[in-house]
């Protein structure tokens, strides 16, 4: 049973929610993971099954501009050949300040970023003050590498976390590996099955004083020519109308950037792309070349 | 072997009743005032970092008096119990009333079964989407609880407070809720009037459950904020 009021009490005719407010302080700390696994023992997913096929999230990145930090994601999820879900998020606030995005296994993933808010927010309330942005990523860390034995069995979960350092002043981005390994990124970063790509369109657009317009442009940029190489990741769809979300993190807090903006930048850079391809005034393939160098 | 002295059960309580009162009389009170946008909690705190206000979850907030250890043990455990209750089921689940009857069955069961009863009293305020949709739960150290509104003072010399904020309070609850700066103004006045001494900005312990916020209701003012207010 998920009980919120614990383990029974022991003394039989007292609410078992008193036994909370009468756990000593110092108890599971203000470690709200720990608290959970001493009172739900079920929320913990333990040992599989081998060979669980479950939807999987695709790509996401994160790139610092001159302010902070942007993070965008795609909106697909697959399981196998099939698309599981169109318009899956995957850029989530952690609190005000930083933000994750998922990459992986989307059950767990989502789940993890939930069980992440809660344990930043449970912090925030029994110390009274923020956990440092390294702290959170630290926190992250110890979140995947307990995610292991479900990743060894297929549900690998990699988030990137990003964020405003205010001890610092500049947004930081860190990226992960399956075992919890925590490593942080100077420019940008992308991961997921598209991530490689979105990477490679990173580093020929990536400068180091961005502004955030250009950033987000960057990044929207890098999510489409991603989608246009993996089969994993779901570029705009005009049809429906679900374009990828991007959120920038600055001094002032994290701010989801409006659909209309990403929307009308995604028509501006699908136009400049046909305008490319059509190539009216670039140079006709000289095909005679071409043939006798082969 | 010794026989222990006949007490009656009537004098034990009455006795750990007057022990509790005289411990939480003796420490300085905390008052809070509904306003117009939500629920304003002022407190006496010559300490800016130990808290008698705090946040226990979107729209719940916590207010102790008393000793301090005694009602950081409470404030620590609520916001355990609601902190699992909204992640094993989900935000909205989490009520002011089921925080609050967890904290009477706790205070009620150490009141009659511990040698020492809590010499603490807390208030849990939970502002809703309309004046008379706020709730302020006042819980004493015996566990009783009583359903408040309009305004509410603990600890310190508690009765002297609701006389005097009864006769400030704007008449005509919910439709006449002061504004932020006057229902901090009658706070105040309040509190130099009975504890006959001048208070300031840095002083004092200010915050507020303000609805017009967005998921998480609290915030505490400070510095220039709380001095604008003032004056």
């Amino acid at each position: 049973m998920i009980s919120a009021f614990g383990v029974p009490s022991s003394r039989p005719g007292t609410d078992p929610s008193s036994d909370f407010l009468r756990m000593p302080v110092h108890g599971p700390g203000t470690s709200f993971s720990e608290l959970l696994r001493a009172r739900v023992p079920s929320s913990s997913p333990g040992q599989l099954p081998g060979g669980l096929q479950a939807p999987e999230g695709t790509t996401v990145l994160a790139l610092r501009y001159e302010l902070g930090v942007v993070v965008a994601g795609d909106r697909r999820a697959t399981e196998g050949f099939q698309i599981a879900h169109r318009s899956i998020e995957k850029v989530f606030a952690a609190d005000d300040m930083s933000a994750v995005a998922i990459a992986g296994a989307a059950g767990p993933a989502v789940e993890m970023v939930r069980l992440f808010q809660t344990e930043l927010e449970h912090y925030e309330k029994v110390e009274g003050e923020r956990l440092s942005l390294e702290g959170k990523a630290n926190k992250l860390s110890q979140m995947i590498r307990a995610n292991l034995p479900a990743a060894m069995q297929g549900l690998v979960v990699v988030p990137l976390f990003a964020g405003f350092d205010d001890r610092r002043n500049q947004g930081r981005i860190f990226k992960y590996d399956v075992t919890g390994g925590r490593y942080e990124e100077d420019d940008y970063h992308a991961t997921g099955s598209g991530g490689k790509d979105a990477r490679s369109s990173l580093k020929k657009r990536y400068r180091t004083d961005l502004s955030r317009e250009d950033a987000i442009k960057v990044s929207i940029e890098a999510l489409f020519d991603a989608a246009d190489e993996d089969v994993g990741t779901g570029g705009p769809d005009l049809m429906r109308g679900i374009f990828p979300t991007v959120s920038a993190i600055s001094i002032a807090g994290i701010a989801e950037v409006p659909e209309e903006e990403i929307r009308s930048l995604f028509e501006e850079l699908i136009s400049e792309r046909a305008d490319e391809m059509r190539g009216p005034e670039g140079p006709p393939a000289d095909m005679q070349r071409h043939a006798e160098e082969g | 072997m010794p026989m222990p002295f006949y007490v009656s059960p009537e004098q034990l309580m009455r006795d750990k009743a007057d022990y509790a009162r005289k411990g939480i009389a003796r420490g300085r009170s905390v008052v809070a005032l509904e306003y117009v946008d939500g629920i304003l909690f002022v407190a006496p705190n010559a300490s800016s970092t130990l808290y008698k206000i705090s946040e226990i979850y979107d729209r719940i907030a916590f207010a102790g008096v008393g000793k301090f250890n005694e009602f950081e043990q409470l404030r620590i455990g609520g916001i355990r119990l609601v902190d699992i209750k909204g992640y094993s089921y989900s935000r909205e689940d989490v009520t002011a009333k089921g925080l609050a009857n967890a904290y009477s069955q706790s205070l009620g069961s150490i009141f009659t079964s511990e040698v020492k009863p809590f010499e603490c009293e807390i208030l849990v305020g939970a502002v809703g989407d309309r004046t008379e949709d706020n709730e302020l739960f006042h819980i004493l150290y015996d566990g009783s609880v009583a359903d408040r509104s309009g305004w509410v003072a603990m600890g310190g010399a508690s009765d002297r407070l609701l006389t005097e904020l009864e006769q400030r309070y704007p008449e005509g609850y919910p439709g006449s809720a002061p504004d932020l700066s006057a229902a901090l103004h009658i706070s105040l006045d309040t509190l130099q009037t009975v504890e006959e001494r001048e208070l300031e900005g840095s002083g004092l312990e200010v915050a507020v459950l303000d609805r017009t916020r967005g998921r998480r209701k609290f915030r505490r003012l400070r510095g220039e904020a709380l001095e604008e207010l003032l004056h």
